[in-house]
């Protein structure tokens, strides 16, 4: 998919420059593309590193389980066929955790692993459970508390407050994952 | 209310830093060395999406300055006018559920031409931050264990997806002003 988009992209966006006239404009961006690239890279070089020392102080201390123990409640009324205490159970908390954090990479590696949990105690292993879809549904909707790609680049660029956004993304963001739950939930009564 | 957005926005993150520096303190743990040790992934971190980077810069910055991207934004902006979705926003609410890197090269593009601070840019931002991307999530999760029938997954997240979209413009129109 994005293969395609990005070829696309490009060759469109060539022949669209021939057509009006801005080739020379054209390569000029590419090159300029490039160089942005890397000071872009060198500005995210620090905030990243940033987070994730705080993330490997988090998780050291204790504080990433301590928190998904709290959450046992939620998780059980969010995945109801999911026996407590399995460990898609703690794979899902933890991943949870790491998108509300921020953490993609960290989080990939953890979703990927509550899958294949979950995977284990599926039927037909060709079509996603009800707590599947509601897992990727809730994963892609995104539940960040602090959007730090987001800060990093809004700092990398020369904002005056680079987190005078966190509080509308949280909006923004709990709206979003509250109509995920629901439609799955709705969704899930339909597709018996 | 929005008094209350604002205080958060800037307490969050030096408190966020305290709370879990005090705690692994209060664990026990070497919160320095530790600090450290995870600081170290930040080089790998960046190393690792720079190449995807460059593409994304190649193709938008292209893309754009053709004029190829005006005219796929005026061909959509009837629909999304209806919607109040301001045109300059259209590329990343576009790009956004199709792929995280490009959407961070969308908006980094945005910075460099409104400006972080521009009601433009908070939009972006807080678009950017309250949703995610769908179809790579969507493939690398079901792909991995092989599960071919999705059902309602990619209708619930899109969803989910246009609602953080608007409910974005929305808050930022009432917090920031327009």
């Amino acid at each position: 998919m994005v293969n395609i988009v990005w070829l696309l992209m490009i060759l469109l966006g060539f022949l669209a420059a021939a057509l009006f006239g801005e080739l020379e404009a054209a390569s000029q961006a590419a090159l300029d593309g490039a160089k942005y690239a890397v000071e872009l890279c060198i500005g995210l070089l620090g905030i990243y590193a940033l987070w994730l020392g705080l993330m490997k102080v988090a998780e050291k201390s204790g504080l990433v389980e301590a928190i998904s123990r709290k959450m046992r409640r939620l998780m059980a009324l969010l995945f109801p066929t999911v026996p407590s205490g399995h460990p898609a159970m703690g794979a899902m908390t933890m991943n949870i955790i790491a998108n509300m954090l921020g953490l993609g990479n960290a989080a990939t590696p953890l979703g990927i692993k509550a899958i294949h949990e979950l995977q284990s105690i599926n039927r037909d292993k060709e079509t996603a459970t009800h707590d599947m879809c509601m897992f990727l549904i809730i994963n892609t909707s995104s539940v960040q508390l602090i959007p730090t790609t987001v800060i990093a680049l809004r700092s990398a660029a020369g904002s005056l407050n680079p987190g005078e956004i966190i509080g509308t993304a949280l909006i923004a963001t709990t709206c979003s994952t509250l109509v995920g739950i629901v439609a799955a939930k709705i969704f899930r009564r339909y597709h018996p | 209310m929005i008094e209350i957005i604002k205080i958060l926005s800037i307490v969050a993150i030096p408190g966020f830093i305290v709370f879990v520096l005090g705690y692994g303190y209060i664990k026990k743990i070497n919160v320095y060395d530790t600090f450290i040790e995870g600081a170290k992934e930040g080089l790998s971190t960046v190393t690792r999406i720079f190449p995807y980077m460059v593409a994304i810069f190649l193709a938008i910055g292209v893309f754009r300055t053709s004029g190829a991207m005006d005219v796929l934004v005026k061909l959509i902006s009837p629909i999304t006018n209806l919607l109040g979705i301001p045109a300059e926003i259209l590329p990343l609410a576009l790009m956004r559920p199709v792929s995280g890197i490009a959407s961070t090269g969308i908006l980094g593009e945005l910075f460099k031409t409104h400006g972080p601070d521009s009601f433009i840019g908070r939009v972006a931002s807080t678009m950017m931050g309250a949703t995610e991307t769908i179809f790579y999530t969507l493939s690398i999760y079901f792909g991995a264990v092989g599960i071919k029938k999705i059902r309602y997954t990619l209708w619930g997240a899109l969803l989910a997806d246009i609602t953080g979209l608007l409910v974005a413009i929305v808050i930022c129109q009432i917090v920031f002003g327009s």
